[in-house]
């Protein structure tokens, strides 16, 4: 007997080739066949392919392609082109913005001019595969909650490359291409800017953040928990409440007093994910540009706690005390 | 079913085992260094601390000599820097070094056998010349970093030739003609692992360079530094904690890193440290350029220089704070030397090099 209950699905959902509706005049966009893997039917659907590329699918996938090529060779060469050595660096290795000291102006190639190239290939694919999104889900009926959500996580990508550092006036203040490298340009951006999390927006960012797990994790595990009553066709249950909606409904208001309703658990779901990049966004938008030290902005609004000293004798800038004397 | 979940479970244990396998024991020793809650502590492995004390023992003193007798340029010639001391002081410090720093080699490291003592054939004895003063002089003038403890040969030799830890100007990682270098993004031992400038000492312990990136007002003045610059001095600030064998909240209250306020003391000392190493960097060990072997240098060309690795060697205080210069009386400030030899005017203190601190009021 097929059970519905495990950490990944035992049911194979597989059919014979079906390419999906009709789409009229475009039918030759849709490319690359049909294939079958039964380890893909553990995770997911069995059918792999076709796929719609169309001309924004094929101008993203070019686009992106160029911009992997000139982040990946600028790597190489940073390492004399040795293989070995570019394997073994690969998470240390980058291709950094600019100095500051060539502001908004475009700098020669090897000096920040290649980082300005891969940002514009990049972006311009990340564009045309969010149009790709919107105009997929237009011609399939759907409504755009796909494209808007991607939308939010692009707003977030700009705001750390685009945005921002032309406000700031300089392409330095843009995050470096690189594993490690993009990591530890985080951390110092936070010491920069006197510590990122006295930044509200950040703190929202990081409550949405954790917020999208939490939400994830319990509505997942509750439409599995009724999925023995039907409850996998939770969409249907919106309107049309059965046992399983019921009883996942009635589990919640017992555990917590409070349920959201089939339908709204989604919204929950989809506004928490779409809030994560809009609110850090914007805490990235407003640093440097409008505050200076999160951390003293939020001593000047009362957030940041005071703690007792650590010596009898408060330390002093040992710089102030030479230069007063 | 039962069965592949109970496979599952010993793969993730074993896989679990592996990833762990890199990981110190918990629970470690923890020393709380600042209020509740601030997270300030430091943490040490109980399983390596043996290991620490071990390799921070300080050696037996030589048997200290009355302080009476002829002195040492009175017997000796060519006796520039230690001239003052009687014969007796003289010869236990000359037995002292060769044990700190060349037990194998012994008198020979620095003198030609039959030559005389007073000829300066050897690199090594201008070398020692030089690191005599600049020991002397960190003792004497350096209280706010070495005091209570001092320094002596022994704190960087270890019985070495060279310390163990020394750096030199970092050139380019081998790169392809006409890409650009950022002197980043490459693992180096300098920035301790990260991707992170991998030459942090040239700024800033052998030039002035200002160590303050961090907004020092709520809402922006004027022109700001750089990320860029926050990443050097992330990197210097690393060696700090790689070489103390300390994390951030030694010196810090990692909520607000530049304020001087929630510091601990050490980082008043550690700020001293900076501007002592700058000094003997450029006033003492700069001047050996000119003479080193190639075998000696960098590959600039330039001396190997101290960090703060050269005397920490992994313990937040070196030799764990034990003061080996109470029985080396003779280290411990500059000697009075007669005028006229070339060694720094010993009257004055040390001019600091001059320091571009203006992005901090």
């Amino acid at each position: 007997m097929i059970e519905y209950q495990n950490i990944f699905t035992q049911v194979q959902v597989d059919a014979p080739d079906y390419p999906g509706v009709p789409i009229g005049d475009d039918e030759y966009n849709r490319v690359g066949g049909i294939g079958h893997s039964y380890w893909m039917g553990k995770l997911g659907d069995a059918q792999i392919g076709p796929i719609y590329l169309g001309p924004f699918g094929v101008m993203a996938l070019f686009m992106g392609f160029i911009a992997f090529e000139i982040i990946g060779l600028n790597m190489f060469a940073s390492v004399n082109w040795d293989p070995l050595e570019f394997i073994r660096q690969l998470p240390w290795l980058a291709l950094e913005p600019p100095p500051a000291k060539y502001g908004l102006s475009i700098p020669p190639l090897n000096d920040g001019g290649w980082w300005l190239m891969a940002g514009f290939f990049l972006t311009a694919a990340i564009l045309l595969w969010w149009w790709r999104t919107f105009t997929i889900s237009k011609r399939l009926g759907m409504s755009s909650y796909l494209a808007w959500a991607f939308a939010g996580a692009i707003w977030l990508y700009l705001v750390l490359g685009f945005i921002r550092p032309v406000l700031m006036g300089s392409w330095s203040e843009a995050v470096p291409f690189g594993l490690f490298p993009h990591l530890d340009w985080t951390a110092a951006f936070s010491l920069r800017y006197g510590n990122l999390f006295y930044n509200p927006f950040h703190m929202l960012s990081i409550a949405f953040l954790y917020g999208s797990a939490v939400l994830f994790a319990m509505h997942g595990a509750t439409i599995l928990a009724v999925s023995r009553y039907g409850g996998d066709r939770e969409i249907d249950q919106i309107t049309d409440r059965g046992t399983a909606a019921e009883r996942s409904m009635l589990f919640w208001r017992w555990c917590m007093g409070f349920n959201a309703s089939m339908e709204s658990i989604h919204r929950w779901a989809w506004w928490f994910a779409v809030l994560t990049v809009v609110t850090g966004g914007i805490g990235i938008l407003l640093t440097g540009t409008v505050v200076e030290n999160w951390y003293l902005w939020g001593v000047k609004h009362g957030i940041a706690p005071a703690y007792p000293a650590l010596e009898p004798t408060v330390l002093a800038d040992p710089q102030m005390m030479e230069a007063a004397q | 079913m039962k069965q592949a979940f109970s496979k599952v479970i010993t793969t993730a244990t074993l896989l679990g085992a592996v990833v762990l396998a890199a990981c110190e024991a918990p629970p470690p020793e923890s020393v709380q260094r600042g209020y509740r809650g601030t997270g300030m502590e430091a943490l040490y492995d109980p399983d390596q601390l043996d290991a620490l004390v071990a390799a921070n023992t300080v050696p037996d003193s030589l048997p200290a000599v009355p302080a009476v007798g002829p002195k040492a340029s009175d017997v000796y010639q060519n006796v520039q820097v230690l001239g003052d001391l009687t014969l007796g002081e003289f010869t236990r410090l000359m037995a002292a070094m060769t044990e700190w720093v060349s037990p194998e080699e012994g008198c020979n490291y620095c003198h030609v056998p039959g030559e005389g003592f007073e000829q300066d054939t050897l690199y090594t004895k201008k070398v020692a010349r030089v690191m005599i003063e600049m020991t002397q002089n960190a003792n004497q003038n350096w209280d706010s970093h070495v005091g209570g403890a001092g320094l002596t040969c022994y704190t960087c030799h270890r019985g070495n030739n060279i310390p163990d830890a020394t750096w030199t100007t970092a050139v380019a990682p081998a790169h392809a003609a006409r890409i650009g270098v950022t002197m980043q993004n490459i693992a180096s031992e300098n920035a301790v692992s990260t991707s992170l400038p991998m030459d942090p000492f040239s700024p800033y312990l052998l030039g002035a360079e200002s160590i303050r990136s961090a907004g020092t007002t709520a809402l922006p003045e004027g022109d700001g530094r750089s990320v860029k610059d926050t990443e050097s001095i992330y990197s210097l600030m690393m060696h700090f904690s790689d070489a103390l064998g300390v994390n951030c909240t030694h010196c810090h209250n990692s909520r607000a890193f530049n304020d001087w306020a929630q510091s601990s003391p050490a980082r008043e000392r550690a700020w001293h440290g900076i501007r002592m190493v700058r000094e003997m960097n450029n006033e003492y060990i700069e001047q050996t350029a000119d003479w080193l072997p190639a075998h000696r240098t960098g590959p600039l060309g330039d001396p190997l220089k101290v960090n703060c690795e050269t005397c920490h060697q992994g313990a937040y205080k070196p030799l764990l704070g034990a003061n080996m210069v109470a029985d080396y009386p003779n280290l411990a400030r500059l000697t009075q030397t007669e005028p006229a030899v070339e060694a720094p005017d010993s009257a004055a203190p040390m001019a600091a090099p001059a320091e571009e601190e203006n992005g901090a009021p």
